[in-house]
Formats: structure tokens, C-alpha cells, sequence
């Protein structure tokens, strides 16, 4: 007889193998890095161009630049950009981000000497036509009400302006911004920041060497450097009201947001850290899920999270909870929050999260996209692969004893930004 | 092309493997041939809220997520209509503990009366997170039995309303257990570094004792054609008005399916799309616009929906949306647009085989529809669509007698 009360024998996972990049400079200045695996006659190419200075007065220009470089170049207009990326069922793709923005192409290999050109000219020779420019800003404002509405997406931003002021941090746009926005300064924005010193090129998928002179051809030659772009930042000016409540009447939820600017990847303590987030609220069986969605039935869900930028990291707790219970569960987050800063934690759960994270790790490594995206994180924080080496000896290695004094660093409650959309 | 191997136990459970030593990492996916469509109408959401309680402990496993965090695993669920699909990804060296704790739910569950009273409160939650408090939430709620006046499809996954799952009660939970969630009415499949020896091994060992049940005949009332157009105004805590247009659709396995699914990329995949290229960017009548289908199992919708620009009435924006449904009904497509949407078709799939999970969970879906072999040869299918079929199909599906609109108009 089959006895299924005991768990099957299982092992810990010793190893991530990363794949390791090709790299090349082209000759203007343009890091061109490649992995190559995998059995898809295919490829993502992306191009990641570090933002320019933000500018408070013009908030929006980053992002009009980068969502608008599809929308026509002196020999290609947006329609025929559209008809030709479509046509070899490519995928074009644009987004911004807080430090970097990219455009990335989806392709299959056999149709990939029709859409570079395609891609080149996008990013070498774009004119942000006046009524593509007007199309933009309304069908954005059209957007901006809609999401205005959403009460997840209102705390997100207040807790982002609240935490890191007015950079591209705390990037929390109106109406009247999308309006102001300009075509000359568009052109200009454009003109310094996607030049090829300030680009790096990654492109994961099945690449031989005609794949990759295909590639180094089109972006090696003709797309020169003009001058230097300011890619400095401002420094945050953070708010000095740490509790923000944005009543919605009527509202069956409310959104919260809480938490606080942290470290980010490249300090020692990062990974460490990222256990104690993972212990309270990073995964389904962290003590906020167990403790508010699977205990008291507050919520649909509930996590933490960190992020990590190039100059400052954060480290948050979202949830959308019955209005009703709104302050029953901001107690209830207090509550857990406090315990990791008071109680040791056992060895039972200290050692299911090392394990989940390992597996997680392992996991994340899918295909040689993934191995793409894993690089990414590491590179452009100025690390590189001995990151993960590290990362996983400290999940191994690290104690209850090091979960507490962590937290207690790390995690100040009171100190924390405390956002609510909907009612109290 | 995704190779495996398939089997089946004594007990009626299906199983296909698909092994892919490219990866250190396994997948176990289970789809359960039950849905919304398979509830009882006084009774609607109880697929998704059963769903739930599938991770509230089995009858020998009393934590479900607990056991496969600590060996590096993750899973989750979803419900749909026609289907209740639950899946597992960890480490392949720890493959037998997602047998382990597959099997023991499939055997029985622990029907905690604890778990019945949070998962109700979790899903009331949900329900209000994702249909009442959002604007446009409710759109499904609207729209579903606007479409359908017999068929099931007339609600939601959610359900139709909170009281239907305030009142689920423990009885209701064992009696759908009994009904649906037996070897019988499930597809497992297995993929990433595993061998066809081992999981039949560790198939057998673990599912093979688990008795056959009783086999579910589905027997759903079927939508009667629709004779007249329908048509619906709500007045909405909406910053914007919405416009959506419900077509009856063939079902999935239907012949014609291939086509409309074109059809839909033909006017709102990508920017070169007929109803992005004339509605949004050259007319200037919507700021944004799609169209999908259900892909349901029985006969389905063909939606449009889209946002007027500010100023644009809802008339305006209706009649240019038939100016280019009729369009394809009298112009047949060209071949260069034809060949778009088919190549885009294809790079999709090369991509969607990138994903472990994606072939795990789309040979399950194709086995379900008859064999997962269809899987396979679902690019050809796309590809020997001609111009003709599509005009067919738009003659066939854009007809007023045969639409549903709902308008949403801002308070």
C-alpha cells in the first residue's frame, strides 16, 4: 500500500549554468552583446538606450520619444513601418523604463534582413510628425482617465512620486503634460539620446555568423555619434509626508501601498534583503499571503516586491483589500513586519525559502531569452555574472540570525511611505 | 513541431509527454474537462471558487503549496469557461513530488470547512478587484447574457453575482468533487527533462490507484440562432464611453474557426490593422480599438470593442465599425495582407514553443480537442486559408440579426 503522507525524497539545487555572451564593440562605440542557444530559427534584438537628464518642466519627454519611434521616419512613414514589421510577422516593440528605454524586435531569422533596415531607420531617423504627435498625446490622455481610475494604479504612482519626488522615479504625469509636449523638442531629445555610444545591442536566439554580420553590418555602419548625451540625474527631493490617503467614495477597495527607497543590486546586503522580502511577501506562501489572503480572507492577493534602479532601490507591499477591512489589514501588515524585526525565524521556513528561491532561480532560466534578461540585470547595474554566484552562496548560507538583523536595518515601519486609494 | 509520447492508465487518466532535456526544470500540468459552462445556473462561479479550494489540502497533504516551495516548485490555476487547468513548475530532479501532490487532490480532499469560509472571502475579493471596482470591469457581466439567452456562456467564470458564492456550501464542494474532478474528465501532461519510462512509473505508482469515477456526459443547452440585433445602454462610473459588439462565432473544433481567428487578426493585430490604421490613426474616431474571439469550446463571440474619441458619438463610431466589417464581407482580402497575418501566425507559434509551460499546457488544450497531435498541425491549418473563406465567414458572422452591442456611457 502506497503510503502518500510522506513527502518523496528531494534535492537542493547546487547550480545555475548561465550561458555566456559574445560581445563586440562596433567600431562606433555600440556594446553589441549575443547568446546564442536554442532550436527556433528565431530572434529578439533589443536596443537599450540610457535615459537622458530628466527634466521637471517636460516630464513626458522620454516617453513620448520612445513610444513615438514607430510613428514615421523621413522615408518611412507609420503606416509603412506598420505594413512592413507585420508583413514578416515581426514584432516591434517600445518601452520605457526609469533608467533605460529600449526597442526590441521579435523576428524570425529567415525574415531578418527585411525588417533591420526597418529597425535602423527607426532609430537613426525619426521625425515625430506634428499629426502623429497630436494622435499621441489625446489617445494618451484618453488612457491617462482611464487608468486615473483604477485605484492600484493611483497608489502606485502617488507612493513613486511620494518616494522619490520630481525625476523619472516619481514620474506621475496629468493631461496638461501630455499637452505641453513639443515636436522640436522631441527631435532634439531624439538626436542625443539614441546615438550608438549611448546604445547597447543584445540579441538572444539562434545566431550564426550570418545572423550576427547581418546584424553588425546594420548597426556597425552608418549611425555615428554626434556629440555626448547628459545622461546624469537629478537628486530626489522626497516627500515629507510619509501617510498619503486618496479618498474614493463609493469605492468597494482600497489600494495600499506601502514602503520605502532601499538599497539597490550592487550593495552586498541586496540579496540578503531579497530573502527577508521573500520571507514576508514575495512568494504565495509568504507570512502577508498566508496571514491576510489565506488566514483572514482580506484580499485577492497581497505581496512585496523590490525593485532596483541605477540610483536607489525600493522595497514595497501592495494589495487591493475590501474597504471594509482596510484598517484591519494596515494593522495586520504592521503586525508581520514587526515579527521579522522581533522573532527569530525557524529553521523549517528558513529553509523552504532558500530552497524556493533556488528553484525559483532555476526556473526563471527557461530559455535563452531568460539567460538574456538575467544578464541584463546584472549589466546594467555594473555587475556582472559572478552576481549570481554570490547571490545563490548567500541564499545558501544566510541565517535567522541574519534575517533579523536585516530586517531590523531595513525595515522601519514607521518610516515607511503609506499610501491608500479608496476608502478608510 | 513538439514531439511526445502518450499513454493511457486503467483508471481513464490520460497522459502525454513531451521531453525536453534543453531544460533543467519539469512540468506538470492537469487540465480538468469542467468549467463555468458546467455549473448549475442557481450555482454560477463554483468552477473557479472549486479551483480555489483545490490548493486548501487533501485528504493525506493537509498544506498543498508548502511541499513544493521547499523543493524549489511553483503553481498555479486558472478557470475558464470550459476548462479548469492547474499547473506545477520545479526543479526536474524533484519531478515526484508534483506527482506526489497531484495525485493526492485527485484522490480526494480534505473539504475544510476553514478553507470554504477564506476561499469564499478570497474570491468575493476577486470579484470585486477585477469586475466591480475597476472601470469597465463589468463589461462580461453585461455582455455574456446579452450574447447568450440559453447556453451557459451567458455568465461569467466570476459567476453572475457575490450571493451565488456566499452561499456555496460544503456539500456543494464534495458533490462537484464526485462529479468532475476524477481520473476520467483529466488530462495530465508532463514535460522538460524527463523520460517517458519514468513518468509512466511514477504515473502508475501515484495515479494509477486512484478509482475510475464516474464519467461526466455533458449534455448543455445549445444557443439558438439569434434572429434580431440586441442592444444594450449602460449608464457607468466610466471616465470614457465604450462600444462592444458581440458576434456568435463557430466553436473551436468547428472547421471554419481557423478563418475567423484570421479574421480578427486581420482587423486589430498589430499597427498595419484594418481597424487601428482606419479608426484610430487615419479617421481619427477611436483611441483604441480591438477585436478578439472567445475561442470557446461551444460556439463562441467575435467582440469589437473600442473607446470614441472624445466628441465622437456613439453613432459615428458604431457605423464606422460596420463600414469595415462590410468591407470584407464585399471586398475579398488581398493576398499580401492574407500572407501578413499568416506570417505573423507562424512566429507566434516559433515563439509560444520558446515556453515549457506554453507546449505543456497547449498539448493538453489539443488532446481535449480531440488529439494533441492537432497541436502539430494547427500552423498548416492557418496557412491554407484562402481569401474566399474569410469573405465567407464575414458574410456568415457581421450581420445585425446576429450582433449584440453594448453601449457604455460615461455618467
Amino acid at each position: 500500500m502506497l503510503d502518500r503522507t510522506f513527502t518523496p525524497e528531494f534535492k537542493a539545487i547546487d547550480r545555475i549554468n548561465l550561458i555566456t555572451p559574445g560581445h563586440i564593440k562596433l567600431d562606433n562605440d555600440c556594446n553589441l552583446f549575443w547568446f546564442n542557444s536554442g532550436e527556433q530559427e528565431l530572434v529578439r534584438i533589443e536596443m537599450v538606450f540610457t535615459n537622458l537628464r530628466f527634466n521637471p518642466e517636460k516630464p513626458l519627454l522620454n516617453v513620448a520619444v520612445n513610444t513615438m519611434l514607430n510613428d514615421g521616419t523621413n522615408s518611412l512613414t507609420a503606416a509603412q513601418i506598420a505594413d512592413k514589421v507585420d508583413y514578416y510577422g515581426a514584432f516591434l516593440q517600445v518601452d520605457y523604463g526609469f533608467d533605460h528605454s529600449q526597442v526590441t524586435l521579435y523576428c524570425l531569422n529567415k525574415h531578418l534582413k527585411n525588417t533591420l533596415p526597418v529597425i535602423k531607420d527607426v532609430i537613426t531617423d525619426s521625425i515625430f510628425p506634428e499629426k502623429e504627435l497630436a494622435t499621441f498625446i489625446r489617445n494618451q490622455q484618453q488612457k491617462l482617465q482611464v487608468s486615473l481610475q483604477k485605484n492600484d494604479f493611483v497608489a502606485r504612482r502617488t507612493f513613486n512620486k511620494a518616494v522619490f519626488g520630481n525625476t523619472m522615479y516619481g514620474l506621475s504625469p496629468d493631461a496638461a503634460d501630455y499637452a505641453k509636449i513639443e515636436r522640436a523638442d522631441l527631435l532634439q531629445h531624439f538626436k542625443q539620446m539614441y546615438q550608438p555610444g549611448n546604445c547597447t545591442l543584445i540579441v538572444a536566439g539562434k545566431i550564426d555568423d550570418d545572423i550576427l554580420k547581418l546584424i553588425t553590418h546594420s548597426f556597425g555602419k552608418d549611425w555615428n555619434n554626434t556629440d555626448v548625451p547628459d545622461i546624469s540625474q537629478p537628486a530626489f527631493t522626497p516627500s515629507a509626508q510619509l501617510y498619503n490617503y486618496v479618498e474614493k467614495p463609493g469605492a468597494l477597495q482600497s489600494a495600499i501601498r506601502l514602503g520605502t527607497a532601499t538599497i539597490n543590486r550592487t550593495h552586498p546586503d541586496f540579496p540578503a534583503l531579497q530573502v527577508v522580502n521573500t520571507i514576508l511577501g514575495g512568494y504565495f506562501g509568504s507570512r502577508l499571503m498566508a496571514n491576510i489572503r489565506e488566514d483572514k480572507g482580506y484580499t485577492y492577493g497581497i505581496g512585496s516586491g523590490m525593485s532596483s534602479m541605477l540610483y536607489s532601490g525600493a522595497l514595497f507591499i501592495a494589495t487591493e483589500v475590501g474597504a471594509d477591512v482596510t484598517g484591519a489589514a494596515m494593522k495586520e501588515i504592521e503586525k508581520e513586519v514587526n515579527i521579522l524585526k522581533t522573532e527569530l525565524i525557524s529553521a523549517d521556513e528558513l529553509s523552504l525559502v532558500k530552497n524556493y528561491m533556488l528553484g525559483s532561480l532555476l526556473g526563471s532560466l527557461e530559455n535563452v531569452l531568460s539567460h538574456a534578461d538575467k544578464f541584463k540585470n546584472v549589466y546594467f547595474s555594473g555587475l556582472d555574472f559572478d552576481y549570481y554566484d554570490r547571490y545563490t552562496e548567500i541564499i545558501r548560507s544566510i541565517t535567522a540570525q541574519d534575517v533579523l538583523r536585516l530586517s531590523n536595518e531595513y525595515l522601519t515601519f514607521d518610516q515607511f511611505y503609506k499610501v491608500i486609494v479608496g476608502k478608510v | 513541431m513538439v514531439k511526445f509520447n502518450r499513454f493511457t492508465l486503467s483508471n481513464g487518466l490520460r497522459v502525454i509527454v513531451h521531453e525536453d532535456i534543453t531544460t533543467p526544470m519539469a512540468v506538470l500540468n492537469i487540465l480538468y474537462d469542467v468549467g463555468a459552462r458546467d455549473e448549475d445556473p442557481k450555482q454560477t462561479g463554483f468552477a473557479h471558487l472549486f479551483e480555489h479550494l483545490m490548493f486548501g489540502g487533501s485528504v493525506n497533504i493537509p498544506n498543498y503549496d508548502e511541499p513544493l516551495q521547499r523543493v524549489g516548485g511553483e503553481n498555479n490555476a486558472f478557470t475558464s469557461n470550459d476548462i479548469t487547468n492547474y499547473y506545477i513548475t520545479l526543479p526536474a530532479v524533484n519531478i515526484e513530488t508534483a506527482f506526489w501532490l497531484e495525485s493526492d487532490r485527485m484522490l480526494s480532499l480534505a473539504f475544510s470547512e476553514k478553507s470554504l469560509e477564506v476561499q469564499r472571502n478570497v474570491v468575493i475579493e476577486e470579484f470585486k478587484q477585477r469586475y466591480l471596482n475597476q472601470p469597465y470591469g463589468d463589461v462580461w457581466l453585461n455582455l455574456r447574457p446579452l450574447a447568450y439567452k440559453a447556453h451557459p456562456y451567458r455568465w461569467a467564470t466570476i459567476g453572475k453575482e457575490i450571493s451565488h458564492i456566499e452561499d456555496a456550501r460544503i456539500g456543494d464542494v464534495k458533490a462537484f468533487f464526485a462529479k468532475h474532478y476524477n481520473p476520467q474528465n483529466a488530462i495530465m501532461v508532463v514535460g522538460g527533462d524527463v523520460t517517458t519510462a519514468q513518468v509512466k512509473k511514477l504515473a502508475e505508482k501515484w495515479f494509477g490507484p486512484i478509482p475510475a469515477g464516474n464519467k461526466y456526459n455533458r449534455d448543455l443547452p445549445q444557443e439558438p440562432e439569434q434572429l434580431a440585433a440586441r442592444r444594450q445602454t449602460v449608464t457607468a462610473k466610466v471616465p470614457l464611453n465604450a462600444l462592444y459588439i458581440a458576434f456568435h462565432m463557430p466553436a473551436r473544433n468547428d472547421e471554419h474557426y481557423h478563418a475567423v481567428d484570421l479574421l480578427s487578426d486581420l482587423l486589430s493585430r498589430g499597427n498595419s490593422s484594418r481597424l487601428y490604421r482606419t479608426l484610430v490613426k487615419d479617421k481619427q474616431l477611436f483611441s483604441e480599438i480591438h477585436a478578439y474571439t472567445t475561442e470557446s469550446l461551444d460556439a463562441g463571440v467575435f467582440v469589437v470593442d473600442g473607446k470614441p474619441v472624445a466628441g465622437v458619438s456613439i453613432e459615428t463610431a458604431e457605423a464606422a465599425i460596420w463600414e469595415e466589417l462590410d468591407k470584407l464581407k464585399n471586398e475579398p482580402v488581398g493576398i499580401d495582407e492574407l500572407t501578413k497575418v499568416k506570417n505573423k501566425t507562424e512566429s507566434t507559434m516559433a515563439f509560444s514553443e520558446m515556453s515549457l509551460l506554453d507546449k505543456a499546457m497547449n498539448l493538453a488544450y489539443f488532446e481535449l480537442l480531440g488529439d494533441a497531435e492537432l497541436f502539430n498541425l494547427e500552423a498548416a491549418q492557418y496557412l491554407a486559408i484562402t481569401p474566399l473563406q474569410i469573405q465567407h465567414q464575414s458574410q456568415d458572422i457581421f450581420k445585425k440579426e446576429n450582433s449584440s452591442t453594448l453601449v457604455y456611457l460615461a455618467e
